[in-house]
């Protein structure tokens, strides 16, 4: 209901305000120069250069696309900027060196993974306090969480696991095995499965969220490339849950994953260091960052061509993009 | 806080005997590291395995022409010790423990006693920082009795090609890798016209002997060599410093055109002092100036950052190659243990051999064994001594197999027999 009447508005507002605040505002952190840059999905084109904390990387934004939270991993914070000005306007208190963080669905927590410490934050959005502290294996990283919110995933690089954590009572029920240095958990949005991505492995492993064990592993082949040039790490899948997409860093390439098959049929050649992934909310277009070449590139879903590569700023890292 | 509540609940609910086995499970898997949270998440009905690493070290202080060079006292050790801490942290979720054994005996000593004890004690996974002819000394002795050894300090080449063990693993890079790493980054420059400065000393000979299978091997040129005799001075004296300034100078005087001076002198007699000294202005690398290692304490490129901040924040200084080398040692034995669930040595032995064993190590790609002489395959840092220059290999150096193996003796030219 409420977002057939925003849908609205932005169909009115746009044309004849050109009102950017109703835009589909792309939001790129850079993990070098210590900005967030705000990209135009509909022209393509920067808007704006934010500066932020030390260290940038994991961006996410609010559901109802008014606040954007950043992890500053250097200030060991997670900064709040109000889309409307672009300004931050407070921060979260989110432990040392927050890289990867996720919101639940219903907004009111964000769980951020605390690479320094082994630790998972819950942290209650609204209140700015932390609610709870919970042990994980060596340097967390993917943050995932299950579309009805009850379970979340967080991945730990060294240990080399996907940790489920109930979120009612903030304890860890099941420890799966994945392959070296996984980054990136991502539920398919049915909550039926839960995609890791392991760095270094160069895999992608698919966990049964019922059985809580891994039942298919994706690999990627290039040709002309060696195994270990292929790096997967950002995952994202469709609304329907028939098509993955997975960034594989320094192989330059964005692989297609049939998300039923689990066959890979694409691979799409983008930029340099290919790290996280994003949707616009229409689902027509996939938005990469690629940390090397210092941009981002926007990919048509029906096409899985690359429209147009935006050079944004230095080394990045991460992307949003905001809610209708 | 947490803590006290549960141990309450615990207490009000169970019988004495369980709080009992409970608190004894706690003390077992360091309680330090385990806050009570997910002591409860995990259930102290779980078996732990408990699984020993022995460190065998030979140790005596080394000297060194600059006092920061002097290697701390628990080089390479204290990488151990915080791979420990890493393996305990996965093992708590799959109720495995990992300590450490360490022992040091003197830096020349007859280390067969010593190793006999470790092996009476239980360790079958042991790491050596020791020279080659002691390991050579006890290779044989760990095979009879089922253990594996994991070379964390010696680079000697030797010991991968005519003495090269099946049950010897080794984490430490050769020097032809180390020489072949820079050699790729000089060429890559285009500083092909070398002068070798080498010391007295074996192994500075040895080092010496890679860095010239290094210029042919990449199409350099050693335009000429010059010998600097060890003749017993002190390291460090007060006045010590104008005399360097005229001798550097006059021990580089007249020599061919050249690119950069390479210095081989692991021994610390001189090469220290051959930076901003030479006649001519040129750049030094090898054991001086632009260093190739394992490791470098400034690298924080491929999540290193994090590994760093982890061991500066348990040993308060930073991390140096053997730390990492030994690291590394420890992390691939968690890491067989985790996955054969056992810490069985034949089992451990043959995960670590499969085609497809691997370990992220923070240097951008999968490490890997090679299969000939179980040497790790791995990129080499190159950096000064406050910063990392580049990593081998370079750009443009192509390998069939793998780009890793341009560093350091090939299959192809190996003298490695592996029975």
């Amino acid at each position: 209901m409420r977002r057939h009447l925003c849908l609205l508005a932005a169909t009115v507002a746009l044309p004849l305000l050109a009102q950017p605040a109703w835009a589909n505002m792309v939001y790129v952190s850079n993990e070098k120069d210590n900005t967030v840059t705000v990209v135009d999905s509909a022209t393509m084109e920067v808007v704006k250069t934010i500066d932020v904390g030390q260290r940038p990387r994991g961006i996410t934004i609010s559901h109802d696309g008014k606040l954007l939270y950043v992890c500053a991993s250097d200030d060991d914070t997670v900064e709040i900027i109000d889309t409307s000005t672009n300004e931050i306007v407070g921060s979260l208190p989110s432990g040392p060196d927050p890289e990867l963080f996720v919101l639940s669905p219903d907004g009111k927590t964000l769980y951020v993974a605390n690479e320094d410490d082994n630790l998972v934050t819950a942290i209650d959005v609204a209140g700015k306090n932390v609610i709870a502290e919970i042990p994980v294996g060596v340097e967390p990283e993917g943050m995932g969480i299950s579309p009805d919110g009850k379970t979340m995933v967080n991945t730990s690089e060294t240990t080399n696991m996907a940790h489920f954590i109930d979120t009612s009572t903030h304890e860890i029920t099941d420890n799966v095995l994945v392959d070296s240095r996984p980054r990136f958990a991502q539920f398919k949005p049915d909550g039926s499965e839960v995609w890791v991505s392991a760095e270094i492995g160069g895999t992608v492993s698919v966990i049964d969220n019922k059985k809580r064990e891994v039942t298919h592993k994706i690999t990627f082949e290039i040709q002309g490339l060696r195994s270990e040039q292929i790096q997967p790490v950002g995952v994202r899948i469709t609304a329907d849950g028939k098509k993955a997409y997975v960034a594989l860093g320094p192989a330059n390439r964005v692989a297609v994953v049939n998300a039923e098959t689990y066959e890979v049929e694409k691979y799409i050649l983008v930029g340099q260091r290919v790290w996280q992934l994003a949707f616009t909310p229409d689902g027509k277009t996939i938005i990469s960052t690629n940390g090397l070449s210092n941009d981002i590139t926007f990919i048509d879903t029906a096409t899985d061509e690359p429209v147009k590569s935006v050079t944004v700023g230095q080394l990045p890292w991460g992307v949003t993009v905001a809610p209708n | 806080m947490a803590a006290n509540l549960n141990g309450m609940i615990m207490k009000s609910m169970v019988p004495n005997t369980l709080v009992f086995l409970f608190g004894f499970f706690l003390l077992f898997v360091n309680v330090s590291e385990l806050p009570a949270q997910e002591a409860s998440a995990n259930k102290p009905t779980k078996a732990v395995t408990e699984t020993r690493i022995g460190y065998l070290r030979a140790y005596e202080p080394q000297l060194a022409l600059s006092v920061l060079d002097i290697p701390p006292r628990d080089e390479g050790v204290a990488g151990a010790n915080v791979a420990i801490n890493d393996n305990n942290t996965t093992g708590k979720f799959l109720g495995q423990s990992f300590t450490l054994d360490a022992t040091e005996t003197k830096f020349d000593a007859d280390v067969v006693p010593v190793f006999k004890e470790m092996l009476a004690r239980g360790d079958r996974f042991i790491l050596t920082d020791i020279s080659a002819k002691q390991l050579l000394s006890i290779a044989d002795i760990a095979k009879e009795n089922g253990a594996l050894l994991f070379n964390v300090g010696a680079t000697d080449d030797i010991l991968r090609e005519g003495g090269c063990r099946s049950n010897v693993f080794h984490t430490a890079p050769t020097r032809t890798m180390l020489a072949d790493g820079l050699a790729q980054y000089l060429v890559w420059k285009q500083w092909r016209r070398w002068v070798l400065l080498y010391g007295s000393h074996e192994r500075d000979q040895l080092y010496a002997d890679a860095i010239r299978r290094a210029a042919t091997r990449f199409g350099a040129t050693i335009v000429e060599e010059r010998l600097y005799e060890d003749k017993g001075s002190a390291r460090r004296t007060d006045t010590g410093v104008i005399q360097v300034q005229k001798q550097m100078p006059v021990f580089t005087q007249n020599l061919p055109e050249h690119d950069v001076v390479v210095v081989a002198d692991e021994s610390e007699v001189f090469g220290s002092y051959v930076p901003y000294r030479t006649w001519t202005p040129r750049p030094v690398a090898g054991t001086a100036g632009l260093i190739p290692s394992s490791w470098h304490p400034a690298s924080e490129q491929w999540g290193g950052s994090q590994i760093q901040n982890r061991f500066d924040k348990a040993t308060g200084r930073r991390m140096l190659s053997k730390d990492m080398q030994a690291w590394t040692a420890v992390r691939i034995l968690g890491e067989a243990v985790t996955r054969t669930k056992g810490n069985d040595p034949s089992q451990v032995e043959a995960f670590i051999k499969a085609d497809d064993f691997s370990i992220a190590a923070f240097k951008g790609q999968k490490v890997t064994f090679r299969t000939w002489n179980w040497q790790l395959r791995q990129p080499i840092l190159l950096g000064d001594n406050h910063a990392v220059v580049s990593t081998s290999p370079q750009e443009g150096f192509l390998h069939q197999f793998s780009e890793l193996d341009t560093l350091g003796v090939d299959r192809p030219e190996t003298k490695c027999k592996l029975n």
